[in-house]
């Protein structure tokens, strides 16, 4: 079941289930994006989480964030951990044994575990058709093991192993296009949200968790250490983010079906999202601008694509 | 609900036929499992006896070994019954969550059907597996046929499940000897194998709202060696409840089975020491060295995790000589086995120590034979008589080129 919530202010009253205590850098998304999804949720929540920031922020022995039902198990196995309790909530249903309201099923995953790492064990899940919703915590890198690029990593940027230097300009290939990825599975709901707009992100998060079947959110989620930009600016760089097109909103409905979600009225250029963050810094060095200069073509592009796509309604 | 079964007083089931049979009797709520030689049978048969209806859990059939896991711990931590079977590079697969399910106290039950380790690639069975999950703080069984395959699968949901353990558990048996050979087996009704292993009782589930439990959180050098220690600890003790549990299933069907299983030992000089069928073999061979004058016994152990350092080390302790047989080669040192056993007898307080050497055969699968038994005991009778090892402490049996010898 979900909550209608209809104001931030309603928003900021109901965050119980997920404990302001925890180690989360300031100004980190993540955190935004966990009270908004369980914000979302009204009856029982069976929560997994893979390795990562938030992971290891918010369960430290002896202390938990969490007031929901909630297991970690490692890095790549998030997504199965909750199909294993979605499985036995089905068998206790069954037998009798289980007679309280159905609880939803959601993991959480940053997208190293999402990308890279755990994409079977999430492709095996949707595959089996389990009735649970993945939410991938998109910070663009490896944070948690002190910025390492992914899968998910946009072409330019510096990390910490594809640092620029003075033959790089950071990160070589672009990043890897997880919705088209996830909708191929026949997943009846997959959509990109962003914290800032939350309204839109409220409403996909009902929409994916009151989905029967696997659903898959990308989250973005701006990271102040990796991205480095100072911790008040978070909600501003997520601005420039989806304004820029450079994380467009949109969603995916059983598989192919898809919709923009957020048109901006004045679309920002790229360079503007680009300048706001530490990583992105290099490029603004004569050798490197026609990255920023390619950058803008791959966003326009796409942007292009997901027009298509949504008047072609194919 | 599920249908029973109507099974013969003697049924002729191979080991995974055995293994599968005490599964569906377990009425098991998630099984997530994936197929490997020469434990695939288990999970077709149970497949099948899920299309049939005898089986009302879920069964889930997940991608990988990893995955199947993945989906017992979420399953188990979701608080109800689960298990799940592998081999080998399944079972290499699954390592990294063998460590958590033991860290969270999960009590799934694993049936590991032994085979060798790649490379070279090789379905056939030997104990290089098992010692993968040696250190992951799982409960390890060893069985040594069909009917032991079945009855210490129906032991294992109790003694995993017992509250006082709360512990994963392997039930070990090995590849093709046990698990491809019919032989006469004595089942248990659906009705009395149920009874015996009882409802499962939950504890802190995910599915409590009214209690949300964390799991998995991590605990840095303030607390991870208490948690550590804690399961050490729980699996050390174990022993008692596994002991309580042989009892109760000796009662039930007259079959008892020990922590330390021995065969003519009492008056015995020289003995073998192994695991899984070649325990079979070696009686055979130490009644026919008996006929040749040697007084031969065997000895095994039903549980190598947690180890029965104490009463091993006194089964063993007024022996002359010991040949411990290792089914695997941890490269670069002694059998695995023949360091336990050795450790064991090292704990006995003012024992005049046996002569200890150690075999290794059978890596995937090379034959040991009766013949090779027989040398075995001469070596041991020769080793007794001289009062020392005569011959290199490590050697193998039926390897082809230059003989190769250590220590
Ligand atoms: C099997 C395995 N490999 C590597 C690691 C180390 N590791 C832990 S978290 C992490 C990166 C997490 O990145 P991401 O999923 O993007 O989440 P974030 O920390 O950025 O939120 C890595 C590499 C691990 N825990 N397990
Ligand atoms: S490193 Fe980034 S993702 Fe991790 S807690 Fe800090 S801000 Fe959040």
């Amino acid at each position: 079941m979900v909550k209608e919530i209809k104001n931030l202010k309603q928003f900021s009253k109901s965050a119980e289930k997920f404990e302001g205590a925890h180690l989360l850098c300031p100004g980190c998304a993540h955190g935004m994006i966990v009270r908004e999804v369980l914000n979302a949720v009204d009856g029982p929540v069976v929560l997994g989480n893979s390795t990562g920031c938030l992971e290891v922020s918010t369960a430290v022995y002896p202390y938990t964030s969490w007031d929901v039902p909630w297991i970690h198990i490692g890095f790549e196995n998030g997504s199965t951990a909750v199909a294993g309790a979605e499985a036995m909530y089905k068998a206790l249903a069954k037998k009798g044994k289980y007679n309280g309201q159905k609880p939803k099923f959601v993991a959480f995953g940053g997208d190293g575990a999402t990308y890279d790492i755990g994409f079977q064990w999430i492709s095996g899940c949707f595959e089996r058709g389990h009735d649970m919703t993945y939410i991938c915590l998109d910070n663009e890198v490896y944070a948690n093991t002190g910025g390492q690029r992914s899968g998910s990593t946009p072409i330019g940027a510096s990390t910490s192993t594809t640092p620029a230097g003075k033959v790089s300009y950071g990160k070589k290939e672009r990043k890897k296009d997880i919705l088209f990825v996830m909708a191929a599975h026949g997943s009846p709901y997959v959509a990109q949200v962003a914290p800032n707009k939350w309204k839109d992100m409220n409403k996909k998060i009902k929409q994916a968790i009151d989905t029967q079947g696997p659903t898959f959110i990308n989250a973005m989620s701006a990271c102040t250490t990796e991205w480095r930009f100072d911790s008040n600016q978070t909600v501003e760089v997520s601005d420039l983010a989806v304004d820029s097109l450079v994380f467009p909103l949109f969603e995916i409905i059983n598989g192919t079906e898809v919709k923009i979600t957020y048109r901006p009225k004045n679309i920002v250029p790229v360079r503007d999202y680009l300048g706001a963050q530490g990583r992105f810094k290099h490029l603004f060095k004569p050798e490197n601008e026609h990255i920023i200069e390619q950058f803008q073509k791959d966003v326009d592009a796409r942007w292009e694509y997901l027009q298509r796509r949504e008047e072609a309604k194919v | 609900m599920a249908s029973a079964v109507e099974l013969q007083e003697i049924e002729v089931w191979d080991g995974n036929m055995a293994a599968s049979h005490a599964l569906r009797q377990a009425q098991i709520d998630v099984v997530a499992a994936y197929p490997i030689t020469p434990s695939t049978p288990i999970v077709q048969n149970y497949g099948s006896f899920v299309s049939n209806g005898y089986v009302d859990g879920e069964f889930v059939m997940v991608e990988s070994e990893h995955a199947a896991m993945s989906a017992c711990v979420g399953a188990a931590a979701a608080g109800g019954r689960v298990a799940t079977a592998t081999s080998s590079q399944g079972f290499a697969l699954m390592v990294e969550v063998l460590y958590q399910a033991s860290g969270m106290r999960l009590p799934i039950v694993l049936n590991l059907v032994n085979r060798a380790l790649a490379s070279p690639l090789n379905i056939h069975g030997d104990h290089s597996d098992m010692y993968l999950g040696r250190d992951a703080g799982w409960i390890n069984l060893c069985t040594c046929n069909p009917q032991e395959a079945y009855d210490f699968n129906l032991m294992a949901f109790r003694i995993a499940e017992d509250m006082e353990v709360r512990i994963p558990t392997i039930v070990n048996q090995d590849g093709f000897l046990s698990s491809h050979t019919a032989q006469n087996v004595r089942p248990l009704s659906d009705e009395v194998a149920y009874k015996f292993i009882g409802d499962y009782q939950s504890k802190n589930s995910l599915l409590d709202f009214n209690k949300p439990a964390t799991y998995g959180a991590q605990a840095e050098e303030d607390w991870h060696f208490e948690h550590k220690a804690q399961l050490h600890s729980a699996l050390m003790h174990s022993s008692r409840v596994i002991e309580k549990v042989f009892g109760e299933f000796a009662k039930l069907t007259g079959r008892k089975y020990n922590l330390i299983e021995t065969y003519d030992i009492e008056d015995a000089e020289v003995a073998v020491f192994a695991l899984g069928t070649t325990v079979e073999s070696a009686r055979v061979a130490a009644k026919n060295a008996r006929k040749r004058g040697i007084k031969a016994g065997v000895a095994t152990i039903r549980s190598f995790r947690p180890f029965p350092y104490a009463e091993l080390g006194n089964a063993l302790k007024n022996l002359k000589a010991i040949a411990i047989m290792d089914k695997s080669l941890p490269a670069g040192a002694m059998g695995a086995l023949f360091n336990e056993v050795g450790t064991s007898l090292y704990q006995v307080k003012d024992s005049k120590h046996p002569i200890l050497s150690n075999y290794i055969y059978g890596l995937g699968e090379r034959d040991l034979t009766q013949v090779d038994l027989e040398n075995i005991f001469k070596e041991l009778q020769e080793n007794a008589q001289a009062g020392k090892l005569t011959h290199p402490t490590q050697q193998f049996i039926g390897l082809r080129g230059p003989k190769l010898s250590f220590c």
